[in-house]
């Protein structure tokens, strides 16, 4: 176990763990965020998904060593000063959910996919979130939910 | 008990003690403070109705059905909360128990809150299943809503002297007609007291007062699409949901799964973990095996690490999935069902001028949840409460209570959200391991399973092969239809009965086989010589396998109807006939009519559908195009107790690659009466893109001692590149009687799980002139199938 400092969300997290520990437990069971779940350990569904430097980041596959000092944002990080990000608004808009768990990687990859290409055509919008899955299906409802975003945030 | 450890940003409202759900329940005339948060607040209601539920050292009786506050609370702050006994899997029934009770209460929706599937907090309605939260307790909410209205009306008749035909209800403020300055709220009649009131009824569904339910015309709520309330706290990640469950003194748990199916455990080698940090235990029972460490990685860590010696059982628990079907066609059935018998359909097959015959088979899919199976079990206070997403909580609760042969009222399941539940919590295995790892340990226990153990051990949707043969006359009439089905589904688990969860079988139960069942396809057609025929078939492992089957969304409806619906399809383009005009023809060939008018309602269906499209009558196929991209469409059409639907695909398929693509879905879908017409639209979008990953992607794959399909790798699903350009879902609300004062509201979700397959098969032979008869249509073959059809691959 050593000592390591985490920074999620804006804030300082120290906590003491082993430095080969997936960063998922880590956010969920030391520093109390819930928004990335566990999907399958393997990298291969988004449940998981966090941003880090831009990027979006399968965290159960992430050691957590590698993203000490490195800001970590997590669904719950989206939202300033209570507005809730144009992604999350377009979700409620869109009604997108069905069950909903595995919503945070699809807001999250989605994020990263406008931070990068803030106008994605249909092709571009499905490219780019081809590897997040949904097992209730909700892909027609999150793709026009990206473009709704896309509209007030571009 | 603090019920929950928070970190500091998340606080949760934590109401005061003394004021819970059963407190109130238990405590004539108390007042009631603990839920007013739970209403106004859109987005949090779920955490805050949990945390107040979660209240309460126990016992744990049954709620009294008959008992009034047992399902409305209604505070002073003129809000109500509504306590219904069924579990939100994602489609919105919280939302549509909301309108259709605000409405017979006549209070506005904003105004009111739903708790659901807690079972110390709600009455059992059996939790969900079966599409029939509307259909079935619809019912009774809407009577109780009503009776609680009738209620507050006889309270203000008296309070203001004037019969309560004098009064008028307005959003829950009741007023003197004749002078409307005398009114009041229902918060001031009885705001925080008990209604008091006796119910008849012999089971909860039957609930009913004396009020009179609102004809359909009355409606203000019902009909209009109110956001659904939990999707706000799903987006900005302040949901609580069942595996964000933390208790004092938690552990974690993992299972070690025997690595052949129908192994025998024969030593543990609790060496092999040594070293591992906070280990608190290696549990074994029979051939269960758990580890328990303090925290979770290293529980994974240690169930991986864990030396198990198993031996293999004497003979293979299994076919192997590519000798599936011909083991299934071998075998002697377990079960034969009485055939539907109509007409003759032997000699009407010797006189028809066209026989055509077919076999279909249907793979063995799983559920593959998106999130693997968990549960949390608290065994404090000498009793034990389970927070879980299991969609049949109140089977749990009895389920665990036998299982480990405690008092049911000293168990409680805490029900919360979680992933894609279309039966998999049905059999809830995690609900029942972490019960029996937290009496073993003495301390809260929390069990996820891993992805590879999910996708091996989940329970499957029965596979299915089935022989068909139709007749038709030399004006290509249909004159016979023969249906002959082969289900592997001998041992179906379905209501978290404590005798047939994994947990209970590796431990050596070995209850009798529940016969397990065989379905007919639904639809309306009249057909003069008809012979429908299913059997029950079982594999040579019945415990403790990972071939077990359960109710996987429809369990049998999509495998039927993919197989009656293609082959229908089959004798259309064998008469030469347009697939919706052989169709219409069926369903116009009798006027015999049932009771929820399913002829006259799938006549529409198929109308609107074909409508929809722009359909244009020809036969199948069309004329093969030349390029890469070969198009068509195809159209399926069912019924699912009284909701009937007709479904279109288009396709486009790629004769060098065999990919298909769904370009577009047109779904035309009548369940009687529309509570929310956008959230069932999305539900239906759902449910045809679940059952296109199915008709797609899905299948289990096994050898013949293990199932290999075990990631998103080797059991692939839809992804967002599969998604439809197009989806339209045409609403068809039309009850073609009259004379029926009411129009019923009808189960949606599963129905349409039944007509992708077939749609997406029919539209693949439209397209190419190749007839698919498997499931799932992957790439490789579809490829086979063309190559074999002498369909060019391009040049």
């Amino acid at each position: 176990m050593s000592n390591i400092t985490l920074k999620v969300n804006g804030k300082a997290h120290a906590v003491d763990v082993d430095l080969s520990t997936p960063l998922l437990y880590v956010l969920r069971n030391d520093v109390g965020v819930q928004g990335p779940r566990f999907g399958c350990g393997l990298g291969q569904c988004g449940a998981c998904t966090v941003i880090i430097k831009g990027e979006a980041v399968r965290s159960c596959t992430r050691p957590v060593s590698s993203v000490q000092g490195a800001e970590i944002t997590t669904l719950e990080g989206l939202s300033q000063n209570g507005v809730l990000h144009p992604l999350q608004q377009a979700w409620i808009d869109e009604q997108v959910p069905q069950c909903g768990f595995c919503q945070n990687g699809q807001i999250l990859t989605a994020k990263v996919l406008l931070d990068k290409n803030p106008n994605p055509t249909d092709a571009q919008i499905r490219q780019g979130m081809a590897n997040t899955l949904c097992r209730c299906m909700t892909y027609y409802r999150i793709q026009a939910a990206i473009k709704r975003a896309a509209k007030v945030t571009a | 008990m603090t019920p929950f450890t928070t970190t500091p940003e998340e606080s949760q409202t934590v109401e005061p003690a003394g004021t819970t759900r059963r407190d109130f329940l238990k405590n004539s005339g108390r007042l009631v403070v603990g839920f007013s948060a739970i209403s106004a607040v859109p987005g949090v209601p779920f955490a805050e109705a949990v945390l107040n539920a979660a209240q309460g050292a126990g016992p744990y009786p049954d709620l009294d059905f008959r008992q009034l506050d047992s399902w409305i609370v209604i505070r002073q702050d003129n809000t109500a909360t509504f306590y219904v006994g069924k579990t939100d899997l994602g489609q919105g029934t919280g939302t549509a128990f909301r309108q259709i009770m605000a409405d017979e209460l006549d209070m506005p929706y904003d105004r009111t809150s739903c708790v659901m599937g807690s079972t110390d907090v709600t009455v059992d309605q059996g939790g969900s299943g079966g599409s029939d939260a509307l259909q079935t307790d619809g019912w009774p909410m809407r009577r109780v809503a009503a009776e609680a209205r009738r209620v507050l009306l006889d309270m203000a008749s008296q309070r203001f002297a004037v019969p309560a035909g004098d009064l008028v209800v307005s959003d829950a403020v009741i007023s003197v007609r004749s002078d409307p300055s005398k009114r009041i709220t229902y918060g001031d009649l009885i705001g925080g007291r008990k209604f008091n009131v006796t119910l008849t009824g012999n089971n909860p569904d039957a609930t009913t007062g004396i009020a009179k339910l609102k004809d359909v015309q009355q409606f203000k709520i019902v009909g209009q699409s109110p956001q659904r309330y939990d999707i706000p706290a799903k987006v900005d990640g302040s949901l609580k949901w069942a595996v964000d469950v933390k208790l004092p003194g938690m552990v974690h748990a993992r299972n070690v799964k025997p690595p052949f199916a129908g192994a025998t455990l024969i030593s543990i080698d609790e060496s092999s973990v040594r070293g591992i940090p906070g280990i608190v235990k290696v549990v074994s029972k029979g051939n269960y095996v758990a580890v328990v460490c303090e925290r979770e990685e290293h529980a994974i860590q240690a169930a991986r690490q864990l030396k198990v010696n198993w031996q293999k059982p004497a003979t293979a628990p299994f076919p192997s999935s590519e000798n599936l079907h011909s083991f299934m066609r071998r075998a002697t059935p377990t079960l034969s069902l009485p055939p539907t018998v109509v007409g003759d359909t032997a000699a009407a097959l010797a006189g028809a001028a066209r026989v055509v015959q077919a076999d279909y088979d249907v793979p063995f899919q799983g559920h593959t949840s998106f999130g693997p199976a968990h549960a949390t079990a608290d065994p404090s206070n000498d009793q034990l409460t389970i927070y879980s997403n299991d969609m049949k909580s109140y089977g749990m609760r009895n389920g665990v209570a036998e299982f480990l042969k405690i008092p049911r009222d000293r168990v409680r399941v805490i029900w919360m959200e979680g992933p894609q539940g279309y039966g998999r919590t049905a059999a809830d295995d995690a609900g029942f391991e972490a019960a029996f790892l937290a009496k073993e340990i003495g301390r809260p226990v929390r069990v996820q399973w891993m992805r590879n153990e999910e996708t091996a051990w989940d329970t499957k949707g029965p596979a299915y092969t089935f022989t068909m043969r139709g007749g038709l006359d030399a004006q290509g009439n249909l004159t016979a239809f023969e249906y002959d089905a082969r289900a592997a589904d001998h041992h179906h688990l379905g209501y978290n009965e404590h005798d047939t969860v994994l947990i209970s079988q590796l431990m050596g139960t070995r209850r009798e086989p529940n016969r397990g069942g065989a379905s007919m396809p639904n639809e309306m057609y009249a057909i003069p010589n008809r012979r429908m025929s299913a059997h029950v078939v079982s594999l040579p492992l019945v415990w403790e396998t990972p071939l077990r089957t359960g109710n996987l969304r429809d369990p049998n409806g999509p495998q039927t109807t993919f197989a009656s619906e293609s082959f229908i399809d089959e004798l259309a383009a064998a008469a030469k006939a347009d697939p919706v005009e052989f169709r219409m023809k069926l369903l116009t060939g009798s006027t015999v009519e049932d009771s929820g008018f399913k002829r006259a309602r799938s006549i529409a269906v198929v109308k609107a559908a074909a409508e929809k499209f722009g359909w244009d009558p020809r036969p199948s196929p069309r004329p093969r195009a030349t390029g890469d991209i070969m198009t068509g469409r195809g159209i399926a059409y069912a019924w699912r107790s009284q909701t009937v639907v007709a479904q279109i695909a288009e396709v486009e398929v790629n004769r060098r690659t065999g990919k298909v693509w769904v370009k577009r879905f047109v779904c035309a879908h009548d369940c009687g009466l529309v509570v929310n017409p956008e959230g069932l639209r999305r539900a239906v979008e759902g449910g045809m893109l679940h059952a296109l990953s199915r008709a797609l992607y899905e299948e289990v794959q096994f050898d013949t001692e293990k199932v290999t399909s075990v990631d998103w790798i080797t059991s692939p699903s839809l992804r967002h590149t599969d998604t439809p350009a197009t989806i339209d879902v045409v609403i068809v609300n039309g009850d073609p009687n009259p004379n029926r004062p009411d129009l019923p509201h009808y189960g949606a979700g599963e129905t349409v799980c039944k007509t992708t397959l077939a749609a997406v098969g029919n539209a693949i032979y439209d397209a190419t002139g190749v007839r698919l008869r498997r499931v799932p249509f992957r790439e490789a073959r579809v490829l086979a199938a063309l190559k074999s059809a002498g369909v060019p691959s391009g040049g």
